[in-house]
């Protein structure tokens, strides 16, 4: 057994998930492909908005695989860094947005 | 930023024989990765043959102004094998009767070979259909003597293919040296303002992007959708086509490669990416590569690597097409490079 939760080699052996239920596995990968084609937003925009989830998800295989994916499209290290900024606010938002329940509550609470 | 060569500063991998020992061993030795010819089998190929051959590429000289991080052929202001005239004219001779449409000159800098001018002079007379010259494009700025490249190019309907790493400055001189993006940039104008690169202009400007790092070039067309937009946007400049191009793990880009601790990794996505269909026209099997020193080549990484074609024509001396054409490729490991992903050529993409 491995000594730590994650291996970087474990990120090349992604496909095999599809080993233990082929159906939905191969589902996964067909729906994971289209969803990176270009479409109304471009494979670049695309990479770029993966690059800032994979951050806020906390994943460190997806935050290898779409720092590689950003350096192979031309991405620069200012726009990568500028997307993980939009993923930090939304993230350090998300919580102090909740801090208007907290005033609602002690609003309520207090005389 | 590197200054000297590898062969300057006695790197153990100025030897083509370290790399090929290198790529040789490790992980291809142990079975980690299948060795190219073992890879090539899996896919139903036997051995890479060359065809009628398309495209003689001409090394005039490995010296070169510039000593760019991942540059295949070790080139730079220290290299002293240059072309000499008694060469040229024997490729003169070959160039005469060849059956190749493409002439593609290359270096180091071409143009800093003493008689560079005198040659393209000389071989655009024999009128081949696509008379190539690989610029750096710095060295059209670096010296007076230089300035007057863009209408010399024109007169003799030079297509002129320039390497251009990223659209911004900070990538470009990490990779290629400081100061080469905003003297690139002046050239791009030079060549611009005497008609190369305008849309319907027939003298050709295509620009050569290659990473700048460990990693695989991405779709060539996107990125040429990019480049465009930004070199237009930012500075007004124009070009035809970009050749994506992936660096081979060889020469200066290998040592690197081993240093920052990616070979195995990069040996990894090169073999995860290879490509059957870009196997099958793969360059070396249209292209024949002379050296400086007028020996064949199935292709420039193998001339750097000092790999001489499998044919008894070993040198421009003895040419002779009819016998070149159906010879075996000479391949090791550093050819993944050109079947990854949709394959890799000097022309760009093959795939």
């Amino acid at each position: 057994m491995q000594k730590t939760y994650y291996d970087p080699a474990d990120l090349k052996k992604f496909s095999k998930i599809s080993d233990w239920n082929e159906e939905l596995g191969e589902k996964f990968f067909d729906y994971y492909g289209k969803v990176f084609e270009a479409g109304a937003l471009s494979e670049r925009e695309k990479s770029l908005i993966a690059l800032a989830v994979s951050h806020t998800v906390q994943c460190p295989y997806c935050i290898d695989a779409y720092t590689g994916d950003a350096l192979q499209r031309g991405i620069t290290k200012e726009e990568m860094m500028e997307a993980l900024h939009v993923s930090a606010a939304i993230r350090g938002g998300a919580s102090l947005v909740h801090g208007v329940q907290m005033m609602n509550k002690v609003n309520k609470l207090e005389m | 930023m590197t200054q000297k060569s590898l062969h300057k500063r006695n790197n153990k991998l100025a030897q083509s024989q370290e790399q090929l020992d290198f790529l040789a061993n490790g992980i291809f030795k142990n079975g980690e990765l299948p060795t190219f010819k073992t890879k090539l089998a899996e896919t139903g190929i036997d051995t890479l043959t060359a065809g009628s051959l398309e495209v003689l590429q001409i090394n005039v000289g490995y010296m070169c102004n510039q000593v760019c991080e991942h540059c295949h052929v070790d080139a730079g202001p220290d290299r002293k094998e240059i072309m000499t005239k008694d060469t040229m004219q024997q490729c003169l001779e070959v160039i005469k009767t060849t059956k190749a449409h493409t002439l593609d000159l290359t270096g180091g800098a071409p143009e800093m070979n003493p008689n560079f001018r005198w040659f393209v002079e000389e071989a655009s007379k024999a009128g081949i259909k696509d008379f190539i010259v690989r610029s750096n494009l710095t060295i059209i700025r670096a010296n007076k003597k230089y300035h007057d490249l863009p209408d010399f190019f024109k007169k003799h309907n030079i297509h002129v293919v320039s390497s251009m790493p990223h659209w911004t400055q900070g990538k470009t001189d990490k990779q290629r040296g400081k100061g080469v993006f905003n003297q690139s940039i002046q050239a791009l104008k030079d060549l611009n303002a005497v008609g190369y690169g305008m849309p319907g202009s027939n003298l050709k400007l295509d620009l050569v992007y290659n990473p700048s790092g460990a990693f695989l070039p991405a779709n060539q067309s996107a990125m040429e959708k990019d480049f465009k937009h930004a070199l237009l946007d930012d500075f007004g400049i124009q070009f035809h086509n970009l050749f994506a191009i992936t660096n081979l793990p060889i020469s200066r880009f290998l040592d690197y490669l081993i240093a920052s601790e990616n070979y195995e990794d990069y040996m990894y996505a090169l073999v995860e990416a290879y490509n059957p269909q870009a196997t099958k026209s793969v360059m070396c099997t249209n292209t024949l590569s002379i050296s400086w020193d007028g020996f064949l080549y199935d292709c420039d990484f193998n001339q750097m690597l000092e790999l001489p074609v499998n044919s008894k024509i070993k040198h421009i001396s003895d040419y002779n097409e009819t016998l070149l054409n159906g010879r075996q490729i000479v391949t090791s490991q550093h050819c993944y490079g050109c079947t990854a992903g949709a394959g890799s050529s000097c022309q760009g993409n093959v795939a």
